[in-house]
């Protein structure tokens, strides 16, 4: 059984992939939807069945290796730990379900939409597996390169100002970590470019022979790359205008997936190879994730569109994941494992409702709208499920994630807790009066036309529905999922 | 495990059931099944939690039934834990909860069947996440009940989302609840991070143990739990949303605004009496801040006009006197005084449900008067409510009430005194309140007279039910110089209290001052009472308007406005410079700021470059790509 199992990296990097290439060739719109929504489900075939396998005691899980660039230490190591399998997990669940809730959207070149998309999958599997430090960085831009073409050519009438911004942005961090990766690959092994390494377990065993000044200097240029994913005040803003002009299928796929690379990246990347560059800088990452929490709550209360409301949202959202990722307490990283999958179900459910909303009334201005409960109730009562598991009431899944994160904030430092909390309430008073303003009161003239929602869309979010509550209630398989990687990259920390 | 608690976990289960099938089967049942089905779990639930409180003893076991949260370093099972004190607040919230649910049914008739269908679902969600909260075994539980019944709160104070005033009321409730929230949260990281577990048992065995707690933790947790409640219990500084949630339907606020939800805050505190009793500190903040809030509530009461605002700012009241009681470290008394007041506060909302009934939705007392004798048995159980809240003998109040002064007596002979002219005050308005309402002339328009009736029996129903409970409920807890051994209810919460009592000094009063004490307190209430009652009587309307100290305590000392100058205008203004100003002229300034140079600079090699993302990006694939696919194959 160990042979198949070892095969599944290679599945879900290929499948999507093939599938995605496949795409491009089908010219029938219809058609190569119905093929993209086959394709993903494979995929999500392929995951769930990954899951049953019983992980490799060892510390990759299931690992294969090809040959790739062996002259200079490089080579196609791939594999999946309990991380890996729970975030190319979220990878294979999230599109069908994105495909799903947009199949009613009319797309130009639908073949080339879809095939993009199903690039975008692969390169994040690709990055949920990588096990060499160079494959990683071919992935993670294998995975931003399509969704900036998905952006430009497909998004809102500002999307080439913000496609810009986003590439630059991203552009930045990609090359800082590219720099970073190279000069950690220098540090590997002897002194002969024969024996330096890109493998994951060659980097793990870099920071002896580092100096202090060096890891710092590493430490930055790794950390501004993964920050800007995810990300952290102050290197936020292309994402609130990205979310905003990006066709929503792949805002989806931003928000609820792509964000994660940056929080992996740091447990998988960054955390491990520079403990000690780690716990010196550690206040000031927290310190900005934290001021970012309640900047963002703070500007959220203020957003006028549904969007970028939801973006900043996940800012603030991404903030304590940060905070608690660098607090390296067991509870609290074990908290951010699950508040990964958990916040891009969650994200995903609410653009699912804001584009339902828009497809009806025709604006996500959240002044415009109002008086929605009366014409679709079912629509209201699934928004109101997930705004607030997106505000993490109990029994829902982020309360579970919120909950460890704080609680591993709090053995760090008692104050960023208490300053962090503030954004508890500032969510409730944003998410309420969103949902005050769209969904009740009197119905006004754009919502007059409205009709409820299908039933494809209630099965949808009724999928959505029962993945909140089964986390939230029974999260036990979550952490008995990653409980593994986090001890692995804690113990360097002792 | 005795059969009765190898089936508690059907007691919160059962009303979750009523709330999904209420809820999903909204456009498909009648009203008649709705009804049936939303009251008939939370019966059932009453007859379990009866047989469970029977069959309890001495040192009850958690039950556990899955782990939820599992890792090195915390451990948190979903775990309950029915002991004497979840057994009296089930019964109060099964109890008093189906009666009235029983009202709902009628008061609500008027709703269209997929609404009625959703209020009950509601109801039911509310009582299930109350459940939760009482018999949960570990502080995350009781947490997963508390923010539970708030968002319940949150739910049937809107009920009627047309309106926006109501949905304001119902965001405030949320929000100035999760404000304390957090202090609860903040609570329970202390405990996880001191002890790797917040199971009840756990912390109450460590906290005598120096190694685990310093006086420093332990007075820290206590006041942020207190912080906690000052929002679920509405006092001070977080209590003004309790007022404006009397936007819900009626009998919302008799269930979650007077019987149930808002003594949650007690409930905590109770079940927690060790670790307040070792820190004198906090037991001094919440007697203070009961206190203050039981006079505050009740000096604004004296001059509301709404009848469902009086009896609010009256809970608040109320619940300031079970904080005393707790300050002062009669944990018993606050229980008891939880269990009567539930009594007779959910007897005045129905009661004055009853009225709004029969008044076609008029809730302004001025416009009342002379109902007495349009409906005798509202009448009747009103009167009956109001001589227990005012705490004459021997009605139930009088007996809770004046255990709790009692204790505040000794603990500081000004705490009394100060409870007395609450009493007073409360004695007042109540029989302003009353009279009126039920005595005098009608003032109200001759539609309004001419359409004045009695309510449907499933309405007067429970009202005669609460009426009884309301004179007789006190009998449990008869003091020991009247009855030997005649507290019952003492004896009952023993097991949950001697941890506590034996470290508390009983210095025990002498028989003549406890009497004494009793006699000032009733003398001072029945003398406020006859001059309410006398003065109000001859009600007339006036339009003159309140001036002075009048106008100040109609305006409810202006809390609302003060909290909305310091604290939510400069929030969002705050908010604002950081959206409009900080956002996008100062970070995004900057970044388009390099964006523009580079647009600049690649104008000037235009010849090399289009100037185009897309060509860019299409080159680094096909770069990236052909490295990749070279390397693999060659």
């Amino acid at each position: 059984m160990q042979s198949l199992g070892i095969r599944f990296p290679e599945l879900l990097i290929w499948f999507p992939l093939i599938g995605g290439l496949i795409c491009f060739i089908i010219k029938d719109e219809k058609k190569s939807r119905n093929w993209a929504m086959l394709a993903s489900l494979i995929t999500l075939a392929f995951s769930i069945t990954s899951l049953f396998y019983p992980a490799n005691k060892e510390l990759n899980g299931f690992t294969y290796s090809y040959e790739w660039m062996k002259s200079i230490g490089s080579s196609f190591a791939i594999g999946l730990d309990g991380m890996g399998r729970l975030l190319t997990f979220l990878t294979a669940i999230a599109f069908p379900i994105i495909f799903a809730a947009t199949s009613k959207t009319k797309y130009k070149n639908a073949n080339a939409f879809y095939g993009l998309m199903l690039l975008t999958q692969c390169g994040l599997m690709g990055v949920f597996c990588a096990m060499d430090a160079l494959l990683f960085y071919f992935f993670w831009e294998l995975a931003l390169i399509p969704a900036y073409f998905l952006c430009s050519r497909w998004g809102g009438e500002r999307r080439i100002q913000a496609t810009f911004k986003f590439f630059v942005y991203t552009f930045t961090g990609s090359l800082l970590m590219l720099v970073g990766i190279i000069s950690v690959y220098m540090h590997t092994g002897g002194t002969q470019v024969s024996d330096h390494s890109f493998s994951l377990n060659a980097f793990y065993s870099v920071a002896n022979s580092l100096t202090a000044s060096q890891q710092n200097w590493f430490f930055w240029l790794f950390f501004i790359a993964f920050a800007i994913k995810m990300p952290i005040f102050p290197f936020h803003t292309w994402q609130p205008d990205t979310y905003e002009q990006a066709p929503t299928a792949t805002t989806m796929v931003l928000s609820g997936i792509m964000v994660k690379m940056g929080l992996f990246a740091v447990v998988r990347w960054l955390l491990p190879v520079f403990p000690a560059a780690v716990m010196k800088f550690d206040n000031i990452v927290i310190a900005l994730s934290v001021i970012g929490m309640i900047y963002a709550s703070l500007i959220a209360i203020r957003q006028d569109d549904l969007k970028r409301f939801a973006a900043y949202s996940s800012i603030a959202h991404i903030g304590l994941m940060c905070a608690a990722l660098f607090a390296v307490k067991q509870v609290g990283v074990q908290g951010v494992m699950i508040q990964m999958f958990s916040h891009g179900i969650n994200i995903i459910g609410l653009w699912i409702v804001i584009d339902l909303v828009e497809k009806q009334t025709g604006t996500r201005k959240i002044s415009m709208l109002g008086g929605i409960a009366h014409k679709a109730p079912a629509l209201t009562i699934l928004l109101v499920v997930i705004a607030l598991a997106n505000i993490a009431l109990p029994l829902t899944n982020a309360f579970v994630g919120e909950f460890m994160m704080f609680t591993g904030l709090f053995k760090f430092n008692v104050w960023f807790t208490a300053i962090a909390g503030l954004s508890i309430i500032l969510a409730a008073v944003y998410t309420l009066n969103m949902i005050q303003k769209v969904f009740y009161g009197d119905v006004n003239s754009l919502a007059t036309g409205m009709t409820d929602i299908s039933a494809t869309q209630k099965i949808v979010l009724a999928t959505i529905l029962v993945l909140i509550f089964v986390a939230g209630i029974y999260p036990k398989p979550f952490f008995d999922m990653t409980a593994e990687t986090v001890t692995n990259v804690l113990t360097r920390f002792k | 495990m005795n059969s009765a608690l190898q089936l508690v976990w059907l007691i919160p289960l059962l009303p979750l059931a009523g709330f999904l099938i209420n809820g999903l089967g909204r456009n498909y049942l009648s009203k008649t099944m709705t009804g049936i089905i939303g009251s008939g779990v939370i019966f059932i639930s009453f007859l379990l939690s009866a047989w469970a409180s029977f069959s309890i003893k001495d040192g009850v076991a958690p039950i556990h039934y899955f782990d939820f949260i599992n890792v090195t370093g915390l451990k948190i099972g979903f775990d309950f834990q029915v002991d004497q004190l979840s057994c009296i607040f089930l019964l109060i919230i099964t109890g008093v909860g189906f009666l009235i649910h029983l009202y709902s049914t009628s008061y609500m008739h008027d709703e269209a069947p997929k609404d009625f269908a959703k209020y009950f679902s509601f109801l039911n969600l509310f009582v299930f996440s109350m459940l939760l909260l009482v018999m949960g075994a570990n502080y995350l539980i009781m947490f997963i009940g508390w923010e539970g019944v708030g968002l319940c709160s949150y739910l049937l104070i809107g009920f009627w989302f047309t309106n926006n005033n109501y949905n304001n009321a119902a965001r405030k409730a949320f929000i100035m609840n999760r404000i304390g929230d957090l202090g609860f949260l903040l609570a329970i990281f202390w405990i996880a991070n001191k002890l790797g577990s917040v199971d009840f048992h756990t912390v109450f065995a460590n906290v005598s143990d120096p190694a685990k707690f310093t006086t420093f933790d332990i007075t820290g947790i206590t006041l942020l739990l207190f912080v906690g409640a000052t929002g679920k219990s509405a006092q001070i500084p977080l209590y003004t949303w309790l007022p404006d949630a009397m936007a819900g339907p009626t009998p919302v606020s008799a269930l979650i605004h007077a019987a149930t939800m808002v003594t949650a805050g007690i409930y905590m505190i109770a079940r927690s009496n060790i670790l307040y009793t070792m820190a004198p500190v906090t037991q001094t903040v919440v007697a203070v801040v009961g206190l203050a809030t039981a006079i505050l509530a009740a000096t604004i009461a004296l001059k509301q006009n709404d009848i469902k605002k009086v009896l609010a700012y009256s809970t608040v009241s109320q619940l300031g006197y079970m904080f005393l009681g707790l300050g002062v470290g009669a944990y018993t008394g606050a229980v008891f005084h939880v269990m009567t007041h539930a009594f007779f506060k959910a007897l005045l909302f129905l009661g004055a449900g009853s009225v709004i009934h029969a008044m076609s939705g008029e809730q302004d007392i001025r416009n009342m008067g002379g109902l007495k004798k349009y409906m005798s048995i509202t009448h009747i159980t009103f009167l009956l409510g109001c001589l227990a809240i005012a705490g004459m003998p021997p009605f139930s109040g009088f007996f809770s009430k004046d255990e709790i002064l009692g204790a505040a007596f000794e603990k500081n002979p000004l705490y009394y005194g100060i409870g007395v002219v609450g009493a007073m005050m409360t004695a007042f308005y109540m029989f302003r309140l009353y009279a009126m309402t039920f005595l005098g002339e009608f003032r109200g328009t001759a539609d309004q007279q001419h359409h004045l009736h009695e309510s449907p029996k499933a309405m007067t129903i429970p009202l005669v039910i609460l009426a009884v409970l309301a004179v007789v409920g006190g009998l449990i807890g008869i003091p020991e110089i009247f009855v030997p051994g005649g507290h019952r209810l003492e004896a009952y919460l023993a097991p949950i209290f001697a941890q506590s009592n034996a470290k508390l000094e009983k210095g025990g009063m002498a028989q003549s001052t406890e009497i004494l004490l009793m006699a000032i307190s009733v003398v001072a209430a029945l003398f406020a009472l006859l001059y309410a009652w006398n003065k109000f009587i001859r009600y007339k309307k006036s339009m003159e308007e309140e001036k002075g100290l009048g106008k100040v305590l109609e305006n409810k000392w202006y809390v609302d406005e003060f909290y909305d100058a310091v604290i939510v205008k400069p929030v969002n203004a705050i908010a604002k410079y950081f959206n409009n100003v900080f956002e996008r002229k100062g970070i995004d300034g900057f970044v388009n700021g390099i964006g523009r140079a580079v647009n600049y600079s690649s104008r000037q090699v235009r010849l090399l470059q289009s100037g185009q993302v897309g060509t860019y990006v299409l080159l680094m694939v096909i770069g990236i790509l052909a490295l990749f696919i070279v390397q693999l194959f060659l």
